[in-house]
Order: structure tokens, then C-alpha cells, then sequence
């Protein structure tokens, strides 16, 4: 569950990227978040990730306010929350299968039981044949289903997707929301930030809508709602 | 840790040092140019404190006594220099073993000297060895007040020059081999920042999936390492064969037999100890340096 707060966040050059938030997801919700760029989407991600410390407010992930993380603890609960990213990150000069089995690595499980979980996890996303590829070599849709199995391979509660289907074409991009709307089925949380009012129309879900660091809409089966 | 993630760091460092590719070659090189100085240093170094320290063993004072001196005065003066506080030894000398030793220090010329044995021109003399060389000084002044005492002599001039030389040499050396180090530091954490920020992005999307500072860090200590090894390999071939042909050759120097460098064994393997130490520090601290500030994101 995440719960924020009256939550305010100006950046150290002066620029008001929240502006008094409150808003509240359930455990297994798939919520889009739209606006127009600069209308804090990304502060708004962020914040949950503990990329940054809002100014003001309190943002609860599981009950617990991660504004007072210590630094130590900070890596300690990102473990339980999967990225995604528009332009995928992943480690150039590892393959396929050890950029997700880094993941596994940092928390330190067994050799073995990273090897079976990779697997798994490279079927569940289609890419069993790519494991031995770097990602130079494949697609960006087949990129960002390596950033997807990455995110996903350690079973975090909450998924972040920062606009991933942002750089890839429509029809890579519904292969995609497919295997998110299968992530969420198994009991993911989903917070999707994007621009496309295609996919928003059409697969249904929340929609919070953004502007000037404000909610300005939060409605459940909502449509994308701007005019371009 | 677990012994799995160890491994992986092992392997993980070797394997970025491997692939940064002329990056490495540069670090090494810089630690390969600094350890064959500091190595050549620390040879003259630590041979020269071995020279010092035997030359200081033999430091004694021979205090001459009068030639008036009677048996009873004699043992007075034994006892008095007995009461001086820091005495190792004291050895009595007559004068005709004086001379013995004389005539037998100049060999075949010293046969002439054997005309002195009728008229023996030399004084009775008690040897005496400071327990600690630097206090020969102040034990030898003490002496020289005694009665029936004709003169000390204890090569004034020449230890007194002995002690100073050797503590400039020792300081001077320290100062040098702390500059090197502290210059092979400098290059190292300079040419690996430009390998880590190439790999800036890297470090970001570990810590995306929750790496610890520890967990990032270890594969660059293995790298740093690793620099610092292999950067001590060329300077220790150096050193060893180039001791080795001192210790085989330098007939000059042994001429002197006060002059006596050290063993090639066990001097050959302490010093390559020492400078693959040196090396993998220079290289751990390098490259921990220069990960600092990239893992604050």
C-alpha cells in the first residue's frame, strides 16, 4: 500500500515539482499517472523510489515512512520495488541473463537458485532463447521485457514503470501492457507513468492526472482526458 | 558475505580490469614507474641503516691511560668507570697487546714496527662499549675526567658525523618514498575515475536494484588490487636481479670490510614483500578513492 501526505518538493534551484499531495493506492492496483511533461510525474515516482526526499508530507510504502530511511537502509527497500524505464538501463556489457541475475546477485542468493529463477523469470517475458545476448543486439521492445524480467525477478510487492513503452512502437507497446497487466494479476501493484492516451483508452484502469504538481483528476476506469 | 558473492566480486573485478583494457595498462604502468623508484629507495635505504647500525656496534672508546699509572690506581679506574650508568663492556688492554695487535693490523710491513718491543711507546688502555652507541659521547667525557686518564678517544669526528649522516639519509629517504606513494595514489585514483565515469550510468542502476555501497565497492578493491599486484611484478624482477649482480659484483665495496651490504637472501624476499604490499595498497586506496563520490546517488 502506498499513502502520501501532504507532500510538498522544491528542488534546490527553486523549481515547486509537488505541490501538496495526497493520494492513496491499494495493494494490486494498476494506476496510470498522466500529465503533461513537468507536471511531476517523475517527482512523483522518485519519491517513492527514494530518489528523492520530498520537502515536506510523508510518503508510507508498506506501512512504513520512507522519508526517514537512513542511507543505509535505503538499498535494503528498493529490494521490494521493481523500475522500468523509458530507456530500459540495462548493464551494457553484461548479457541478458546477468543483467536480471545481477539483481539476484545483490541480494545474495545461491548460484543455483539464481540460475533457476532467471530462467523463470526469461520465460514468463519470452526472451528464454535471448539469454546469452548483450542488449546491444536485441529490439528496444525486447530490451525493456529484460528490464520488465529485472524489475520483476526479485517479486516485489510495487512495480514503477517510468513511460516504458515510450520509446518503442505501438505494437511492440501492447506486447508490453500485456505482460504488465499479467504482472499485476499475479498481485503487483502497478504505477505506470505515460503519455499514451492510446493505451490509457483502452485498457482501463485508475487514472490519477497530474498538473503543476497538483492531482487534478483521480478517477477509476478514467480516460486519458487531455486534448493534443 | 557469502562465499558465492565473493567470488562473483573476484571475478568481477578481474574482469573489469581485463576490459578497461589501455585504462589498465596506464594504472599499472604509473605503479610500475613509482614502486622501481621507491624499490631503488628503499634498497639504499635499508642497506644504508644496516651499514650505519654495524658501523655503530663498533663505536667503542679506548681511554689511554698515563704511563705513571700504578696496579692499585688501575683498578680504581676500572671501578669507576664500572659505575657509569649505560657500560656494556670493559676490557683491559696492556700495552705490549697494544702493540701485538698493531704490528699484526699492518702485515708484512708491520714487522718493522717489531723494533718498538725494546721501547714500547704506547699506553695501557681500557676498551669500552656504551650499551647504546649514542650515548658514547657523554660516557666518553666522563671517562676523560678520571685520574691518571691520558686521553679518550672514541673517533669523535667520525661518529658524530656517522650518527648525523645516517639521520638525514633515513628522513630524507622517508620523505622521498612518501612523495612517490603519495604521486602513484594520485595517478591511479585519477586514471581509474576516468574508467568509473564511463561506468557512472553502471553504478546508478545497481543501486536501481537495491546494490549496497559495500556490494558496489568490492569488485573495484579487487580491481585496485589487482592494479597495484601487477604494477609490482616489473619492479620486482628489477630489484631482484639487480641485487643480485650487487651482491655477486660489487668487489669495490668489499674491499672495506666495514662496509657490508645485505644478504641476497632473506633481503631479496622482504623487499619484494614489502613492494607488492606497497603496490596493492597504492592500488586499493586508488580506486576506493575515486569510487567515493560516485556512490552517493
Amino acid at each position: 500500500m502506498i499513502e502520501m501526505q501532504e507532500v510538498y518538493m522544491t528542488y534546490p534551484n527553486g523549481v515547486v515539482a509537488l505541490n501538496g499531495l495526497n493520494v492513496t493506492i491499494e495493494q494490486g492496483e494498476f494506476v496510470y499517472i498522466v500529465g503533461q511533461s513537468g507536471a511531476g510525474k517523475s517527482t512523483f515516482t522518485k519519491l517513492l523510489f527514494r530518489e528523492e526526499i520530498p520537502t515536506r508530507g510523508s510518503v508510507e510504502v508498506n506501512n512504513k515512512d520512507i522519508t526517514s530511511l537512513k542511507w543505509k537502509e535505503v538499498p535494503f527497500f528498493r529490494r521490494n520495488i521493481g523500475v522500468v524505464y523509458q530507456d530500459f538501463r540495462l548493464l551494457p556489457r553484461l548479457t541478458v541473463y546477468e543483467n536480471i541475475a545481477f539483481a539476484l546477485e545483490v541480494i545474495e542468493e545461491s548460484p543455483k537458485s539464481i540460475r533457476k529463477r532467471v530462467m523463470n523469470v526469461l520465460e514468463q517475458v519470452g526472451l528464454k532463447n535471448k539469454a546469452r545476448f548483450i542488449p546491444d543486439e536485441l529490439s528496444g521492445g525486447e530490451q525493456q521485457r529484460v528490464a520488465i524480467a529485472r524489475a520483476m525477478v526479485n517479486h516485489p510487492s510495487i512495480l514503477i514503470a517510468d513511460e516504458p513503452t515510450g520509446n518503442l512502437d505501438p505494437e511492440t507497446s501492447w506486447e508490453i501492457m500485456r505482460i504488465l497487466e499479467e504482472i499485476n494479476a499475479s498481485g503487483t501493484t502497478i504505477l505506470m507513468a505515460t503519455h499514451s492516451r492510446e493505451i490509457v483508452n483502452a485498457i482501463k484502469k485508475r487514472v490519477i492526472a497530474m498538473e503543476d504538481g497538483m492531482i487534478v483528476r483521480d478517477e477509476h476506469r478514467g480516460e486519458y482526458g487531455y486534448e493534443v | 558475505m557469502k562465499f558465492s558473492t565473493l567470488k562473483r566480486h573476484f571475478k568481477e573485478g578481474a574482469r573489469n580490469t581485463w576490459r578497461n583494457g589501455w585504462m589498465t595498462i596506464a594504472s599499472v604502468g604509473a605503479v610500475t614507474t613509482t614502486l622501481i623508484l621507491v624499490g631503488v629507495f628503499l634498497v639504499l635505504m635499508l642497506n644504508l641503516n644496516h651499514i650505519a647500525s654495524e658501523l655503530e656496534e663498533d663505536v667503542q672508546i679506548k681511554a689511554l691511560v698515563e704511563l705513571t699509572a700504578e696496579q692499585s690506581d688501575l683498578d680504581q679506574i676500572e671501578e669507576n668507570i664500572n659505575d657509569i650508568s649505560g657500560i656494556e663492556s670493559i676490557n683491559f688492554v696492556t700495552k705490549e697487546e697494544e702493540l701485538d695487535n698493531l704490528v699484526d693490523s699492518m702485515g708484512e710491513q708491520g714487522q718493522a714496527w717489531g723494533l718498538y718491543e725494546q721501547e714500547n711507546p704506547l699506553n695501557d688502555a681500557f676498551i669500552v662499549k656504551a650499551s647504546d652507541p649514542l650515548e658514547t659521547e657523554r660516557i666518553a667525557a666522563e671517562i676523560e675526567e678520571f685520574d691518571f686518564i691520558y686521553r679518550v678517544n672514541y673517533g669523535q669526528e667520525y661518529v658524530d658525523t656517522l650518527f648525523k649522516f645516517n639521520e638525514y639519509a633515513r628522513n630524507i629517504g622517508l620523505v622521498l618514498i612518501g612523495a612517490l606513494v603519495f604521486t602513484a595514489i594520485f595517478l591511479i585514483s585519477n586514471t581509474i575515475k576516468i574508467t568509473i565515469l564511463a561506468r557512472k550510468k553502471e553504478i546508478g542502476i545497481m543501486k536501481l536494484v537495491g546494490a549496497t555501497n559495500n556490494f558496489i565497492r568490492w569488485p573495484f578493491f579487487v580491481e585496485g588490487m589487482l592494479l597495484g599486484v601487477l604494477g609490482s611484478l616489473l619492479p620486482i624482477a628489477v630489484i631482484i636481479v639487480g641485487y643480485y649482480f650487487l651482491t655477486q659484483n660489487v668487489t669495490i665495496l668489499q674491499q672495506f670490510d666495514f662496509v657490508k651490504i645485505l644478504d641476497f637472501y632473506p633481503f631479496a624476499l622482504q623487499i619484494s614483500l614489502i613492494i607488492v604490499g606497497i603496490g596493492a595498497s597504492i592500488g586499493v586506496w586508488g580506486s576506493l578513492m575515486s569510487v567515493r563520490k560516485f556512490l552517493k546517488v
